[in-house]
């Protein structure tokens, strides 16, 4: 028991609980992250509950085939995708002639704008939070197999 | 365009960070950080001479008016300090690519680029945000990435003092947060100017005193104030040298510049000086810092702790220019920000390029190297002229104008001690530059002695004569420090 890795994989009730759940629990980090302009949720929310889904599936089901949904570069690249995807929708709002960040001008009414540019926002900080979460995750599960 | 110059030099570094992260070739990385540092300072001159005749410029984020929106303020005292950043770190961005730490990290070096972009975007930040919970993002953002740049110093060492910085770093920032907290909840708002109309009319309030205490508390240890200094010599001794620069010419320079701006554009000199007497404290615990810093410097063997040791002390001047609170005390204050930040990239650029041929700084491994090495050692030793401050040189100026103000106050004993600490600073930088010069060679350097390279040593010469010439000519420094102290306490007045 000591010298080998106890997997959970063996464990029948996590295992049946980890897959019926994992897909509601993605559906719903889909849910608070577009949902934040109306309730309660947006991207860090979303971008938390999205990454709890992963870091489950790879306690119960393994690190490899958790690290084959979503590989350790993607995970990286993301943590940058989001944060340019934050960074980009405020140059845009300058390259248009606003304020950085002045998400008026995206669209052809300020309403309209402020609308996209949040969800636009909102969507690198999802993005951005998930992708830390998991390479965070992946960092400290990874360090028995070097 | 020039509209969005504020916000601008803090998006070059931003937007290079994340892209730096994912270029696996070493000189791609190296030259993406280094066009967005050059970026960043020609936005600061930019800056500077739109400032230069005392206007204040007001940048709203996002459309939004302050007080409800974030803005970016940028007056005299910030144009300055941006000036000190993006400079100090577009000359030592040349000196990256040959610190051994990029050489060992290989592709990863690129992470350290990305750290050290972090770093410099939110230096700038700190220093441009109009908003109170903005300082502190920015701060923790600049704390972060500095433990990682401290970590990777090659020493175990270097690990136990990126820790033991990140224990202080947090508290002084939780303590930073816990104050704009309690200025949230006794005024409603957040942004600078606002809580400076609001404050005045809560000078009796129990929550608003509370937060000065946290804030000055939490400031202190990002300054490195007297008894909240114990962070600093481990952090910089043991730092990669090129980090321990750039550390060392700007982080402790923007945490006195929040200071500043706190004491003198949030709470209010007459909160600081009238109703609480704080100059009182900031005196006595400058006065011992001066003394303590300097005199632990003398006995180091190390000499990036002989240096981390005099900036204790020299940051303390720093502090005993606040405590003095006159025009004149703040104007040597600002100037000491400023001329001390390229004394000290100056000299740790030098100890950079030494630790690139030796792989050791300690001063009894090191005697003799000016036979082998005069340039490298000859920018040393002009440094080391400054930081004693030799007419002629920019720490002279700033010691001068502080040792003035002190004199206006007729506080003779604050005179002696700058004098006396001057006297110490001449002793502890002799004994180096006398191991260095003078001293027989040590086996060590007969056989491995040679100049830095060429990429340390250009940029430690650039920031050496620089020290002369912003000793000869003040314009820029006192200047601006002069504008930047005339709308500081017309602030508070």
């Amino acid at each position: 028991m000591i010298d080998k890795p106890i997997s959970m994989k063996s464990n029948p009730i996590l295992r049946g609980v980890t897959s019926i759940t994992l897909g509601p629990i993605l559906l719903f980090a889909w849910y608070v992250q577009w949902h934040g302009d109306y309730g309660p949720g947006g991207g860090f929310q979303a971008g938390v509950i999205f990454a709890a889904a992963i870091i489950a599936y790879a306690l119960i089901y393994g690190l490899d085939r958790a690290q084959r949904f979503i590989p350790p570069k993607s995970a990286e690249i993301g943590v940058m995708a989001g944060w340019l995807l934050y960074i980009g929708t405020g140059v845009i709002s300058m390259l248009l002639g606003a304020n950085f960040l002045d998400y008026d001008v995206l669209a052809s009414d300020p309403l309209h704008g402020q609308h996209y540019g949040i969800l636009a926002v909102e969507l690198g900080v999802g993005i951005t939070v998930a992708a830390v979460m998991i390479v965070l995750f992946y960092a400290f599960a990874g360090r028995r197999h070097r | 365009m020039s509209a969005q110059l504020p916000i601008l030099q803090l998006l070059f570094p931003l937007i290079a960070a994340p892209i730096c992260s994912l270029l696996h070739n070493r000189n791609a990385a190296w030259l993406l950080s280094a066009l967005a540092t050059w970026a960043s300072l020609a936005t600061a001159i930019g800056l500077y001479y739109q400032t230069a005749n005392g206007a204040e410029l007001i940048y709203e984020v996002g459309g939004w008016p302050p007080p409800w929106g974030i803005s970016v303020n940028i007056d005299s005292l910030n144009a300055l300090v941006l000036l000190l950043i993006t400079g100090m770190a577009s000359v030592l961005v040349v000196a990256f690519p040959a610190s051994l730490t990029i050489q060992w990290l290989g592709s990863r070096a690129r992470l350290y680029y990305t750290a050290y972009l972090l770093c410099f975007a939110s230096l700038i930040g700190i220093t441009i945000t109009g908003d109170a919970f903005n300082v502190f993002v920015f701060l923790e953002i600049s704390s972060l990435s500095t433990y990682a740049l401290v970590a990777m110093g090659r020493d175990r060492r270097a690990q136990l003092a990126a820790f033991r910085y990140l224990i202080m770093g947090t508290v002084g920032a939780t303590f930073i947060l816990i104050s704009v907290g309690l200025l949230y909840m006794a005024t409603g708002t957040l942004n600078m100017a606002d809580l400076a109309e609001r404050i005045p009319a809560l000078h009796d309030s129990t929550v608003v005193r509370a937060a000065f205490g946290f804030f000055i508390v939490g400031a202190g240890v990002k300054v490195a104030m007297f008894p909240m200094h114990f962070w600093l010599p481990s952090a910089y001794s043991f730092a990669p040298s090129i980090a321990s620069a750039f550390l060392a010419a700007t982080a402790t320079k923007v945490a006195v510049y929040v200071m500043l701006r706190f004491i003198f554009g949030v709470f209010g000199a007459e909160l600081f000086f009238d109703v609480l007497a704080l100059d009182q404290v900031f005196l006595a615990l400058a006065v011992v810092g001066i003394v303590v810093g300097s005199l632990a410097a003398l006995y180091q063997d190390d000499i990036k702790a002989v240096l981390a040791y005099s900036s204790v002390a020299q940051l303390s001047y720093m502090v005993l220019g606040i405590a003095v609170g006159t025009a004149s005390g703040l104007t040597a204050a600002v100037v000491h920000i400023f001329n001390h930040g390229l004394i000290k990239a100056a000299l740790f650029i030098v100890l950079a390029g030494i630790f690139v041929r030796f792989q050791c700084t300690r001063l009894s491994d090191l005697a003799g190297l000016g036979k082998f090495a005069p340039w490298t050692v000859g920018a040393f030793g002009v440094g080391a002229m400054s930081l004693i401050g030799i007419p002629g040189t920019a720490g002279f100026i700033s010691k001068w104008y502080l040792l003035l103000s002190v004199l206006e106050h007729a506080w003779w004993f604050v005179a002696l001690v700058i004098i006396a600490s001057s006297l110490l600073a001449l002793a502890y930088m002799w004994r180096v530059i006398d191991a260095l010069w003078l001293k027989e060679p040590s086996q060590l350097v007969t056989e491995r002695g040679r100049e830095a390279p060429l990429r340390m040593l250009i940029p430690a010469w650039v920031l050496a004569l620089a020290n002369f010439f912003f000793g000869i000519d003040t314009t820029v420094t006192l200047g601006a420090a002069g504008r930047a102290v005339a709308s500081l306490l017309g602030v508070s007045a």
